[in-house]
Formats: structure tokens, sequence, C-alpha cells
């Protein structure tokens, strides 16, 4: 077996090959689905239901996208120019340190002033926390890959640190987390009685921003020439090393928004499970948009609507909701398949 | 060399009953005895007529380059034959199609009288064919016996028959004076014996025919000499050599035959006995210099100078060595000589991608300081790489953001950090007319561009609007005869409107017909200028092989 290269894919192809990797994800779920004795049918029919069936089920699927379509963004920036960034786990922690930091009271400040303030923050620590494992790899050509994974349980153990200790809510009754954020600083609700806020909107923002970033500005031809090939970039002028730093800065600034967005708009507070990996999940986001920023909008709506109708289904069905992680990440595994088949050709000899 | 091993070899191959004597390093003239031994040669091959391998008209196409064109070998047993060439006249994928990595078009390969079928690696292998690669594919972690016994052992057997193993290899070692510690690692090896590692590989898996890649590339004057012994008494114990090199006193020391290619075709056929380096020379480099025009040369100011520059090295290639360097305006400087020299050192040097570790470099008279390719441009010096694919190009990326990639910074092309795609993708039509490029439209991924049209695209970028210097690092490596004719064009406009151009090419021919004056590479070091047409090909390819070069001539 070999793989020749094609052609560039058509339009169609484009489109058909997702659409053929979300088919084959089914089946393959499917067999899971029977293997737990239940119809394929009904339990997928469950999982729309309980994802898009009624307006509460859409709001709180689109709740759940928002900091997967932060974390997709930042993985998606950051993988186009081939910097391997597994660690926006790590830099949606330190967004959400940030903002419990700033937002339960130190700055006296009305919303208007004080929500960006801390957006703002917050993204300069995520890139902060993304810029060493960058200077790492330009300087000293450590790998991202190692360096970002293992930043996540750093900054994990940090949390924790700082939960037990600073941070700690003296009212929480000896719970782990930290005091809750005054009303300045929280998010609005965009429907009154839901759950869905504006950092949603704060997200479809940040997809168009990095949209544009991508492809109107200098910095993202510049990504796409580095992340593409390294060596000609160089040759040609491109300061290649410049440009990984500046992509870092963005990737981790866009992956510490989830945190501040959570916080601010749907928790109040940071606990230890903050993020059920929604770091993680945003490189299945990602892949699944092929790096489109507007396609990682998409993506995330997708992914939140499986786990959020998956809980619905199982409490049905009887079908343990972890098959929600199961079809995700069947679908990161034959999305990966797709993008594969539409540029090699497979030649069984 | 020690007595027994002279006295098999007279079995094997005397029909005379004289013995032969074992012939020098270095350059040897046709001497008495050099005759008989092909005389030997020939009558063993009367009473011996079946050929260990036979390779038959066999010829090779990429797309429009015929990489082996119609080319037939025979190797008799004892015999060492030298496949004589240039980088690119078709010797490694002639052994590409031997070891079945290719396809032949047509033709045929035969080992031991039976056919070999084409496409299967394991086929020359199992009939006893054997190579050492220029590149060693060893296990740097493992010992010795591991590299050698790998692969050799039943797949279900539980363990490595280890002492069973050592023996071999002792014996082996022992009989063809290959010296090496069988349970040392690989990693605390010299290049040399890493070699002979190599060799008892092919050996311990009964090669009868020993192929060598450039053997020699990787060894100190010494280690050649060990080599050399070695392979005459694999020769004496009736194996066969095919011995692939460019360096004439190498295949003239150690060969009984010579096939020299020249651009996939068989250039020509000697007896080593019977010939002279200077013949072979000429075989291999090309008698006949086909000149375009070239108008007078204009010589005009001193546009970049090195002086006593020396660098890291680059690409597995020679650093440079003290070097100076001038280059005028309207000349055409001509950089010949064997790659790996340092060639790559000096092109990433004028290309920015390197800086100078000694010694100055002057851009139009201002020493240059933080060199880097985007100073070289800035500078006005067009740059035009090596391997258009890996470093010329963005392949994935459209032919409009492809040609604006080293001035995109430029009012031109962006404003206020947003890019002006429209200016890019009427710079790519203006370009795509201009030079004649094949291509579907500027949104078209360069990488589904032929290399001709990729080429021009690149020219036409590094020539936009009007260098002062032309790095033009092997301009045509690859192209049809077309498409060459166009590259060699534009760079003779480039010279009339006074650029100083630095044509480096592995190509004699494009030298001599472009150059007006030639300099040779060897060793990190550049020989003194030769004006157009005083130098002959003979003379190049003696600087080349590091003849004359002062200094650097003695380290060879």
């Amino acid at each position: 077996m070999r793989l020749e290269p094609k052609p560039a894919p058509s339009l169609a192809t484009m489109l058909a090959y997702p659409i053929g990797a979300m088919a084959a994800t089914f089946v393959i779920s499917s067999l899971l689905v029977l293997a737990a004795g239940a119809s394929p049918f009904s339990v997928f029919g469950l999982v729309a239901k309980g994802a898009a069936g009624s307006q509460f089920a859409l709001l709180e699927t689109l709740t759940r996208a928002t900091p997967l379509i932060f974390t997709g963004l930042a993985v998606a920036v950051a993988f186009r120019a081939k910097l391997w960034n597994i660690g926006a786990e790590a830099q949606l922690y330190a967004g959400a340190i940030i903002t419990v930091v700033l937002g339960t009271g130190l700055l006296p400040l009305p919303a208007p002033i004080l929500i960006p303030l801390i957006m703002v923050v917050a993204m300069a620590a995520g890139a902060l926390v993304l810029l060493g494992p960058a200077i790492l790899k330009t300087r000293f050509g450590v790998d991202e890959v190692v360096t970002t994974l293992l930043f996540n349980f750093i900054m994990l153990l940090f949390v924790s640190m700082l939960l037990e200790g600073v941070l700690k809510d003296p009212m929480g009754m000896g719970w782990p987390q930290s005091q809750r954020v005054i009303a300045e600083a929280q998010l609005p609700r965009l429907i009154p009685r839901t759950r869905l806020h504006l950092g949603f909107l704060i997200a479809l923002v940040a997809a168009v921003a990095v949209w544009v970033i991508m492809k109107k500005t200098t910095l993202g031809y510049e990504m796409r020439a580095v992340g593409h090939n390294p060596e000609a970039a160089r040759f040609a002028g491109i300061p290649v090393n410049h440009v990984l730093m500046k992509t870092a800065l963005l990737s981790g600034g866009l992956a510490a928004l989830a945190g501040f967005s959570e916080v601010a708009g749907l928790k109040g507070n940071l606990t230890l499970d903050l993020s059920p990996g929604f770091g993680y999940t945003g490189i299945v986001v990602a892949m699944l948009a092929m790096l489109n920023p507007l396609g990682v909008v998409l993506a995330a709506i997708f992914v939140a609507g499986i786990f959020v109708g998956a809980d619905a289904m199982s409490r049905t069905a009887g079908v343990p909701s972890y098959i929600a992680q199961v079809m995700v990440a069947t679908s990161l595994l034959t999305m990966v398949v797709a993008i594969m088949l539409t540029r090699f050709r497979v030649r069984w000899r | 060399m020690p007595s027994e091993v002279r006295r098999v070899g007279q079995i094997s191959r005397g029909c005379r009953g004289e013995p032969s004597r074992p012939i020098a390093l270095g350059d040897c003239p046709a001497s008495r005895e050099r005759r008989d031994r092909a005389n030997h040669y020939r009558c063993s091959m009367t009473s011996d007529s079946t050929p260990v391998l036979r390779i038959a008209n066999v010829t090779k196409r990429f797309g429009l380059l015929v990489a082996n064109d119609s080319i037939s070998l025979e190797l008799g047993k004892g015999e060492v034959v030298a496949l004589l060439g240039e980088n690119g006249a078709g010797k490694t994928t002639l052994m590409n199609i031997l070891f079945g990595h290719y396809v032949a078009d047509e033709g045929t390969v035969e080992a031991f009288g039976r056919m070999l079928p084409p496409g299967d690696p394991r086929a020359a292998l199992g009939a006893g064919v054997g190579m050492v690669h220029q590149h060693f594919t060893l296990a740097d972690n493992m010992t010795v016996l591991e590299n050698i016994a790998l692969g050799t052992q039943n797949p279900w057997s539980w363990r490595l028959d280890r002492s069973g193993a050592r023996a071999r290899i002792r014996q082996l070692a022992t009989d063809f004076g290959l010296a090496v510690d069988p349970d040392r690692q690989i990693a605390a090896l010299s290049v040399g014996e890493r070699q002979r590692v190599e060799i008892l590989k092919a050996l311990y898996r009964d090669a009868r025919v020993l192929i060598l890649d450039e053997p020699t590339a990787v060894l100190t004057p010494l280690e050649t000499e060990g080599l050399f012994r070695t392979l005459k008494m694999l020769v004496a114990r009736g194996l066969s050599i095919i011995f692939i090199s460019h360096k004439l006193n190498e295949v003239m020391a150690v060969s009984d035959r010579v096939l020299v290619l020249r651009g996939g075709r068989l250039a020509g056929e000697r007896i080593t006995a019977d010939t002279t380096r200077q013949e072979l020379a000429a075989l291999m480099v090309g008698r006949e210099v086909m000149s375009p025009p070239v108008a007078p040369v204009v010589r005009g100011g001193e546009l970049l100078s090195l002086d006593d520059v020396s660098t890291a090295a680059r690409a597995g290639g020679s650093a440079l060595d003290h070097v100076s360097l001038r280059l005028h305006g309207g000349v055409i400087t001509g950089l010949a000589g064997v790659s790996g020299n340092g060639q790559a050192a000096l092109a990433a040097l004028l290309a920015g991608a390197l800086a100078p570790s000694a010694g100055t470099m002057r851009l139009a008279g201002a020493a240059v300081s933080d060199w880097s390719p985007r100073k070289a441009l800035e500078g006005g010096i067009a740059r035009i790489p090596e391997d258009r694919h890996a470093v010329g190009s963005i392949g994935d990326m459209s032919v409009a953001e492809n040609v604006i990639a080293e001035r995109y910074r430029s009012a031109q092309f962006s404003r206020h950090g947003f890019m002006d795609w429209k200016a890019a993708r009427a710079f790519a039509e203006e370009l795509i007319r201009d030079y004649d490029v094949k291509c579907p439209s500027p949104d078209a991924r360069i990488r589904l561009l032929s290399g001709g049209n990729m080429q021009k695209l690149i020219l036409g970028r590094a020539l936009y609007p009007d260098p002062v210097v032309i790095l033009a690092n092997q301009p045509t490596r690859g192209l049809d005869v077309g498409a060459v004719a166009y590259v060699h064009r534009r760079l003779l406009e480039a010279r009339g409107r006074g650029a100083a151009i630095l044509l480096i090419s592995e190509d004699l021919d494009e030298i001599l017909a472009l150059s007006d004056e030639v300099r040779v590479m060897f060793k990190g070091k550049i020989s003194e200028p030769s004006p157009r047409g005083e130098r002959s090909i003979q003379q190049l390819g003696e600087l080349m092989a590091g003849h004359g070069m002062g200094e650097a001539a003695d380290a060879a």
C-alpha cells in the first residue's frame, strides 16, 4: 500500500469527505450501542433530540459549544503554523485564574470597563503560558507537544494549590473553590432564564476575527507559510521564529478566553472541574473544522451537541453517556483519515 | 598484500600463470602489468561465459527526463566494473532498478543467469547481490553483530544465535581484512569501520556481487587504501564488484573495466588498462559544448566581495575555508565542483541563510552585519535556490502566495498589516505572462506545476524588479531542454543589464556555456578564476578532483 499525492480537491470532495467521516463515525459507534443492547437508530435519535430537540436543548448545546469555540480557535491557529499546542487546557485555566483574581472584588469598576479589562489580562496570561514552550521550541528545539501537554498537569496542580490557599473561598465550607465573581464581572445572559451568555457572542466575534487574521493580514500569510514549509518561508525572508511567537501569543490568548467565559458567564467561580477537557476537545474541534476558523464554530456546536445529547439520551435509553466520548474520539480519527484522503490517493498493490 | 591472496587471485583469473601485481593507489599509467591483468580478464570471460550480472537495454523515464537510456552492463565473475559519471548521470537510477526500487520502462536484469522480477527489492538480495550505500543503513544503538545478523534469523526463533553469528563474522573479518569487533556499538565506530560493517553485512548474507555506491566519499585516504585492499581480496575469492564513483584516480586504481554514464546514456566503455584519466574525464563531462550566443563581457564595478570568509558547514558539505571572491557587474562567474565541496555553504551565505564566522562580506562596498535572508533581499540579491521544491516554493500555497513571498511586506502587496491580494494576483498574472508559465490560474497550488514552470516562477520572483547580484544555484537541474535554454537566456539578459551573477552548477557544459570566468570549488576553497575558454574540461576535471588546488590538493 502506498500514498500518492492527488491534485487539488474540488469543493465537492472537500465537503464530501467530512460528511463521509461523520457517517463512518456513526457506523462505528453503532457497534458499541449494539453491544450495550440498544438500537442505534433510537439512541442516535435520542442524542439528536437531546441536542437540538427543543429550545432548551439547543441553547444548552450552544452554551456548551462556547468554550469549545475558543479552544478550537486556539488550536486551529496554532496548528495552522504547525505549532502543536496541546496545552489549551492549561491556557484555559490561566484565563480562569485571572478572571477570579480580578473579578472577585479586587477592582471595583463598572462592568463595561471591568469585563474588557479582565479579558485582556486573561488573554495575556494565556499567551504567557504558551510563550514558554514556544521559546523552548524556537531556541532549543524542545518538542512543544511534550511541553504544552505536560503544562496542563502543572497548571491543574497550580490551580489546586491556589484553591487550597490564597484563592480559597472562606465561605466555601472547606471545598476547594474560589469566591464568586462580583456582578460587574459577570457576562449577562443572552436570553433571560437560560444559561446562554454573552460569551457565545464573543466567541462568534473571535471566530470572525481569526478568520480575517488568517485570510487578510500579513500575519496570517506568514503563519500559513511557516506552517506549510518553514524552510522555504525562512529562505524567502519570513522571520519564522517571530511568527511562531506571535502564533503562540494568539493561540494562548484565545484558549484563555474559554476559561474567562466559563467563569464569568456560567460557573461564577473557579473549581478544579471547571473544564471537563475543553482544551483537549478543542483539538478535535479544530481538526473537524479542518483548521478553518468559521468551521470551528460549526464543529464546536456539533461536538457540544453530541455531549449534551448523549447526557439526555443516557437518562432515557440506559446507554452510558460515555458513548459521547467514543463518538467524538471516533469522529477525530475518521476526520484525520478523511483529510488525508483529500490530499492523497491510496494505491493498493 | 599478503601472498596467499595473490595466489588465490592467480588461480581464479590467471590463464597465463603470471602473477598479477597489486595496483598502487593513485594515478598510475597504463603499465605492462595492467595490460596483462586486462588480458587475464578477457580470457576468463571467454572461459566462463555467463556473466554474474547482466543488465540489458534498461531504459527509465521520469516524465520528460530520460534517466537511463538503453543501458547495458555485464559483470563477469571476479571482475571489478567501475560505473563512472557525474551527479545526475543515471548511476543511482540504474542501481535502483537493479534492486527493484524502480521498475524499468524497458530492459531486463539477470543475476547468475536468472531473470530478476522487476519491482521486487528482495529479488536482488536473494540472488546474492549486496549493496553498500553511500549513506549507511545501520542502527546506531545496536552492536555490530546485531546489525549484521538483523533480518537473517528465522522470524519465529526465540533468540539470536550470538555465538554462531560471532564466529561467522570473525571468520569473514579475517578472510577479507575487515577488522571490526562484533560486540561494539555502531555509535562508537568510525566512518571507515561502519563501512566495513556494511560490507560484512552483505558478505554475511552470502553476497556474490557487491555494489559500492561512492564508497570513498566518506573515507580518509588511509581508509580508502584499506578498502581497496579488501576489494582485491573479495575479487580474489571470486566475488564481483560494481564500483560507483566520479573520482577518476580511484576508478583507475581499482577497476578492470569502466562504464561511463553521461546524461542517462552510456557514453563509453573502456578496459581500464587501455585508457587514461584524460580520456575518461572527457567521456564523463562530454566533449561537445553547445554555446548560446554570448555578447562580449562589459565588466562593471565590484558588487559583492568576500574577503577571507569562513563559515560553518552546510548540508553535509564542506564549510567555507578562508574564501575570497569578487563578483563584478555584467559578469557571470561560474562555480564548478563536485557537490559537497562547500557550494551549499557559499550559496547559503549569499542567500542570507548563513552568516560568515570569519572574514568580511561586502555588498556594494559596505560590509554586511546581522546577515539574514531579508537583509540579502534588501541588498538586491536575487536567489535561485538549489531545491525548488523544498526551499524555493511552498507547495501547498497558491502561485500568487508564492511569488510574493519575498516582498509581501512591501507597499505593493500590503498596507497596515493587511494583504492586498488583488495586487498579489495581478503580479502573479504578470509573471505568468512574462515568463510564459503554463499554469491554470494564480490561485492554483504551486506544487501542481511542472518543474520547469515552477522554476520560471522562482526565476521571475527573484529577478523582479532588477537585482544587483544573482545567485543561481543549480538553476537548470532536472529541467527539460527548452526550460534550460529559457533560464540561460534570462540569466544572460540579467548579465546584459549589469547584474553580477554567481552560477553554481554541477553541469560543466552549463558552466562553460554561460560563465565569463570559471572558478572551481574543492574542500571549501575556491580556485583562481580563469577567463572564458582558458581552462579545458580536462583541466577543470583535474581541479574538481583536487589536483592543482594548492594546499587543498595535499589533503585530497
